[in-house]
């Protein structure tokens, strides 16, 4: 391990550490948005590990997520509590291995919509079982509270961060990125890109998915409409471009500035969210292709490039 | 005897009702460079493709080393000791120039990482010539010097048989001096190099033997010498007329 990878080692353990006082400081309303800002983050750090490096742009989060939440709706009375994440993120991974192997094929935009077309259809299927048995939603009654919460997502975000800098480091990780650059040149050079791909997909899969179940107490009433809402796969997306695919880092600097901007938006004007998501998105295709991450390299190299 | 690596048995690809390739046979020996050249379309950088594995052959039956290659997926094909180069280059952009040749040694035939995929990679960039340039970014590469990344690239796995897909083309005189001693040093090297090309001077100087094909099928095999001085091969090239 070179200086400088434990160095970043410790940073990222600090600032870990320093974002688990939160609540002992604060239980109101600014653990409650941290509560939000750890689940995206770790939802959109998740999503750059797959689709950073390949370039896949995949907008199945949802469909994990709602996955997972309902892995606690049906499993929280007669399970204990901390196997529910993990059974989520089996089914999430063995449900991106199913879409993966069928869509990896896809490439572009064919794939976007395959993934969006996902979200949907489990939802439709999950409202389909419900309503032949006769169920609607489901009540989580739980006494686990927001601070609980926000700790296993930060247990959970160490964990992500800690895989993604494995990953980064390893042969798959280097073959995600030539996949990225070039899936022919990545083929003849002796990489299965089917299998490269599906392995990513099922890890940032089975992630969301245990987001999914850890967050479900927080709903408190969950039903497919809103266990599946195709906005936060956008969100997602959005936050994790806003902050740059190209260092672990880069989506928690998306996630951070456009949260607090979101809930700031939703208090004083609610129906303009998405224009927010709109807007975002022109900015990032027009100004920051690479995301916070590039404009940090960009800058780097414009005033720092004497020491590289 | 020098022993077969490649054997060609009766290979045909069809794309709908074109034959791109019909019933071509042929061998390539250890350290043997084969060319194969012909007229434009004639199938021979979709025959190059049916060895590496970009498609499947319609019918037939291609060896490496005594496994059956045919149909297999190109990844496959390279673990079993294939590396090849592109008719129009393709580098990563978005990595250096070493992890460009880090890229061929980690995967392939004969398996590097760390710091051995590292020294190998600068190794080969010093072998094709490009220590001045090792650490420019891609996109400021001449056009020789990503044909040199990619030949290295091809070069890191130590492959059993290295395809060239019309390396030269496109070199200007210079720079094609340059190419064929950098390719004929391969061969002394005792390489087994099969070569796609059209430069006649360069077929002449690198190549042991020579397929030539035309429309798809095979209408001569011998030296470079004597299959061009076929009058059936200078019919296909330059027209009836001249035969």
């Amino acid at each position: 391990m070179s200086a400088r990878e434990t160095r970043n080692l410790i940073l990222s353990a600090l600032a870990l550490g320093l974002a688990a006082l939160l609540p002992f400081y604060d239980t109101g309303y600014l653990l409650s948005i941290a509560t939000t800002m750890a689940m995206l983050t770790v939802l959109a750090t998740s999503w750059a590990l797959f689709s950073g490096p390949t370039h896949y742009i995949s907008l199945a989060t949802a469909a994990f997520f709602g996955l997972g939440t309902f892995v606690t709706g049906l499993g929280f009375q007669s399970l204990p509590f901390w196997s529910l994440p993990l059974i989520a993120a089996v089914l999430g991974a063995g449900l991106a291995a199913l879409v993966g192997m069928v869509t990896l094929r896809l490439s572009g935009v064919y794939f976007v919509i395959f993934t969006l077309g996902l979200a949907e259809l489990v939802r439709q299927i999950v409202t389909w079982v419900q309503n032949r048995t006769g169920q609607r939603g489901m009540y989580v009654l739980t006494s686990i509270t927001e601070r609980d919460i926000y700790w296993q997502l930060i247990a959970l975000g160490a964990l992500v961060y800690l895989v993604g800098w494995l990953i980064g480091r390893s042969r798959l990780g280097f073959a995600l990125r030539i996949i990225g650059n070039d899936e022919t040149v990545a083929r003849h050079s002796g990489i299965d890109t089917a299998l490269a791909k599906v392995i990513l997909f099922m890890i940032s899969g089975a992630v969301a998915a245990a987001v999914g179940a850890l967050l479900a107490p927080r709903y408190i009433y969950i039903e497919p409409s809103t266990a599946f809402a195709p906005l936060l796969s956008f969100q997602v997306v959005i936050m994790a471009l806003l902050g740059g695919t190209g260092r672990l880092w880069g989506p928690v600097a998306g996630v951070i500035p456009f949260t607090l901007l979101w809930e700031f938006i939703a208090r004083h004007a609610p129906n303009q969210t998405l224009l927010l998501l709109g807007l975002t998105f022109l900015l990032i295709v027009y100004v920051l292709p690479g995301g916070f991450v590039g404009l940090y390299e960009r800058l780097q190299r414009r005033f720092g490039g004497g020491r590289h | 005897m020098a022993r077969t690596v490649l054997q060609v048995r009766d290979v045909t690809k069809r794309f709908g009702g074109l034959v791109a390739v019909a019933n071509m046979n042929f061998d390539v020996t250890e350290h043997e460079v084969l060319g194969i050249i012909g007229p434009n379309g004639s199938g021979k950088s979709t025959m190059i493709n049916l060895i590496s594995g970009t498609f499947a052959p319609s019918a037939g039956s291609i060896r490496l080393n005594g496994t059956e290659i045919a149909g297999k997926a190109a990844h496959r094909i390279a673990r079993l000791g294939m590396a090849r180069t592109f008719q129009l280059v393709r580098l990563l952009p978005e990595l250096s120039v070493v992890e460009n040749v880090i890229a061929g040694a980690a995967f392939g035939y004969r398996r590097r990482w760390g710091a051995e995929a590292e020294a190998k990679a600068r190794n080969l960039l010093e072998r094709v010539g490009l220590g001045e340039v090792m650490n420019v970014p891609v996109s400021e590469l001449t056009y020789i010097n990503t044909k040199r990344v990619e030949l290295a690239r091809a070069l890191a796995c130590d492959p059993e048989v290295l395809l060239l897909d019309e390396w030269l083309a496109g070199l200007n005189p210079t720079e094609l001096a340059t190419g064929i001693a950098l390719i004929h040093s391969l061969r002394d090297e005792g390489r087994t190099i099969i070569l796609v090309e059209h430069v006649m001077d360069a077929i002449r100087s690198l190549c042991d033997r020579c397929v030539v094909m035309s429309s798809g099928a095979k209408i001569a095999e011998g030296t470079p010498q004597d299959v061009l001085s076929e009058p059936e091969v200078i019919r296909v090239y330059l027209g009836a007329d001249d035969a």
